[in-house]
């Protein structure tokens, strides 16, 4: 470290700013390689912006996961819960509305408290007893999965047309969900860049010791980080239910939304390790995920193949930024 | 460290209790429990098919302990179990001469497997969490690419030996399963390996601290790699023991990652590095295999069977960090 300083000092400024860049740099490459494969393939009616919309709009319950994913990630914990928080809050809220449109407030309140409880319970259990965040919240997950399985097996419930709104919805010529998805990104910007509580998530993630001394109550910082990643897993599970007009208990596992997201912030340039990473990253990230999902369409990849080459990319696309990192890693 | 020597002789008598791994009482407590509500179970077929079904567990538990010591996860297992079990499958195209070559090629693919898990963690330094979880999706496409989405049938008979054969009119046990040998010997060596051996203490330096081994001399990469490997062949074992059990289907090994490391740590593994053991892993998986059967026994529906293996989890890890906490170290 000490040589670092009186040699080269612009070497780590670059690191830093290559790693800023870095999620840019890959949507880009994947725009481009989703440009030519169109072009290639002579398929240039997917060129336009319905198709741009559509792409996007494909991955917004992974967008908007993997936006609570990114607060519990910068404080270095991890939430493996979300899968099964999402098919348990699509199915309560299908099930307590049941097609009755007077019942959709009571239906996201009672989502919305589900959430807030599975978060607190998340944040205590990984506090007050110590325990591993990966373990703490697959525990989590088995439970909640093995509760919602013992009383529902199939399509339960029913979402009024009216709810709906939140999925297929328009306004100003925008899908609802897009805008959605794009203000709920601004405002978690928002919250992480210019508020006390955002610098506090970056200051336990960096060094939670550190924090602690610094006068920072790091044990409500990482509890409110989980409480907020299954609030947003719950607008997740509400969105999904509002898309497939149904709750079923195996939305959430069939989506692999819980690795996924993390993947998707990993993606975005966040530090597994906690304390550096941010928003527009995992934004990006969500993005790279469905043009790659496009892509393969558009060549007409095989479903195997698909899913083989979407693994090696995952690893390709963590290790582009990881292979610069000094540090041993776990 | 130092006042601990000067202190009276007290605090030595209440450290030597926990000494003892509690995973063994909770296996032993679990044991009773089933012989009460099944006395058919001290019969040695009672015991004995018990042993054999979380033989692969057992196997895959032991070598998950290498990869978590060392300071890292495995979650592409359960893939490779699968692969192994589709791939043996569509390999022997129930040829059964065909069993000894297509077992050393799967144990080639698993050792492939784990040198490429090894190597991206330690050179492109992927966290292994992400970099074992591109290699669960990749492995999982691999065998439906490989099977066509539709793998049928069963292997031939000897392949299935190892997980279905039992040895008859053996003295004082009448019956002995060749997965129960076949467990016994993995879980010796691995034993022997992690705890005898140089590359086990190293293995536990790396977890515990990479950067003061690396400073000591351990060469901190290849000993990362061989827990990978290790861990990638003991799947490769468990998926030929799985392979005798059952069909060849595509979710033969789904879930089983997690349930390795939930018997890893049952038996006081720490995760992120530094402590564990192959025997208490061993014993985690016959604890949570027991806790399978007792719920079985039970009549306990498959959702609460979930709702208990992730309680156990949380309070096995809560438990062993309380008793951490408490007795300082």
């Amino acid at each position: 470290m000490s040589d670092a300083t009186a040699g080269s000092v612009r070497a780590p400024a670059m690191r830093v700013r290559f790693e800023r860049w870095a999620p840019a740099l890959l949507l880009l490459a994947a725009v481009t390689m989703y440009v030519v494969a169109c072009l290639a393939t002579g398929q240039t009616q997917y060129l336009n912006w319905n198709n741009f919309l559509a792409v996007i709009g494909r991955s917004i319950a992974l967008g908007i996961t993997a936006i609570g994913q990114t607060f519990v990630i910068l404080v270095a914990s991890i939430d493996l819960s979300v899968a099964s928080l999402i098919s348990a809050v699509a199915v309560l809220a299908s099930v307590v509305m049941n097609g009755d449109p007077a019942m959709i407030v009571p239906a996201i309140g009672a989502s919305l408290i589900l959430g807030a409880i599975v978060g607190l319970i998340n944040g205590l259990i990984v506090t007050r007893l110590d325990v591993n965040p990966l373990i703490a919240t697959l525990g989590m997950s088995l439970v909640i999965q093995g509760c919602l399985s013992a009383f529902v097996s199939n399509f339960a419930g029913a979402v009024p047309t009216q709810f709906q709104f939140f999925a297929y919805g328009n306004v100003f010529g925008l899908p609802f969900a897009i805008l959605f998805f794009f203000a709920l990104a601004l405002i978690a910007f928002f919250v992480l860049r210019f508020t006390r509580f955002g610098s506090n998530i970056y200051a336990v993630g960096g060094n939670q010791d550190a924090a602690r001394f610094a006068g920072i109550s790091t044990e409500k910082v990482i509890i409110a980080a989980h409480v907020i990643c299954s609030l947003c897993a719950t607008v997740a599970g509400l969105y999904l239910a509002s898309r497939l007009r149904s709750g079923a208990p195996w939305i959430g596992a069939n989506g692999v939304y819980d690795l996924e997201s993390i993947a998707v912030v990993v993606i975005g340039g966040t530090v597994l390790a906690g304390g550096r990473g941010g928003i527009w990253g995992t934004v990006a990230g969500v993005m790279i995920f469905s043009l790659i999902d496009s892509i393969f369409n558009v060549l007409g990849v095989d479903a195997f193949v698909k899913q083989v080459l979407r693994g090696i990319i995952i690893v390709a696309a963590v290790a582009f930024y990881a292979v610069r990192t000094r540090r041993i890693v776990a | 460290m130092t006042d601990h020597t000067l202190s009276s002789p007290q605090p030595k008598q209440t450290r030597r209790l926990p000494q003892i791994n509690p995973v063994y009482f909770i296996l032993a407590a679990l044991i009773v429990a089933i012989i009460l509500n099944n006395p058919n179970f001290v019969e040695p077929s009672g015991y004995m098919n018990f042993l054999k079904r979380a033989a692969p567990l057992a196997i895959l538990a032991a070598g998950q302990v290498y990869v978590i010591v060392s300071g890292g996860f495995d979650l592409s297992v359960g893939s490779l179990i699968t692969l192994v079990v589709v791939g043996s499958s569509m390999l022997s195209n129930n040829d059964p001469s065909s069993t000894w070559w297509v077992i050393c090629v799967m144990l080639g693919i698993g050792l492939g497997v784990g040198l490429v898990n090894g190597l991206v963690v330690c050179f492109l330094k992927v966290p292994s969490l992400i970099a074992t979880l591109g290699m669960m999706i990749t492995l999982n496409g691999i065998a439906f690419m490989w099977s066509g989405g539709a793998p049928r049938g069963y292997l031939p008979e000897s392949f299935r030996y190892f997980g279905r054969f039992n040895i008859r009119d053996v003295p004082l046990i009448q019956m002995l399963p060749v997965a129960v040998i076949v467990m016994a010997v993995v879980g010796f060596a691995l034993y022997w390996l992690m705890h005898r051996t140089n590359l086990g203490r190293m293995i536990h330096a790396v977890g515990d601290n990479p950067r003061a081994a690396q400073l000591a001399g351990v060469p901190i990469n290849r000993v990362r790699v061989s827990a990978f490997v290790i861990s990638s062949l003991s799947a490769v074992i468990a998926g030929i023991l799985l392979g005798g059990f059952g069909g060849v289907s595509t979710d033969v090994g789904t879930g089983y990652e997690l349930q390795a490391i939930t018997a890893a740590v049952l038996g006081g593994a720490q995760l992120l590095g530094g402590r564990g053991s192959v025997p208490a892993a061993i014993a985690g998986a016959l604890t949570l295999t027991a806790i399978f059967t007792l719920l079985n026994f039970l009549g306990l529906p498959q959702p609460v069977r979930q709702v208990v293996q992730g309680l156990i989890l949380i309070a096995a890890v809560a438990l062993a960090m309380y008793r951490r906490k408490r007795t300082g170290q």
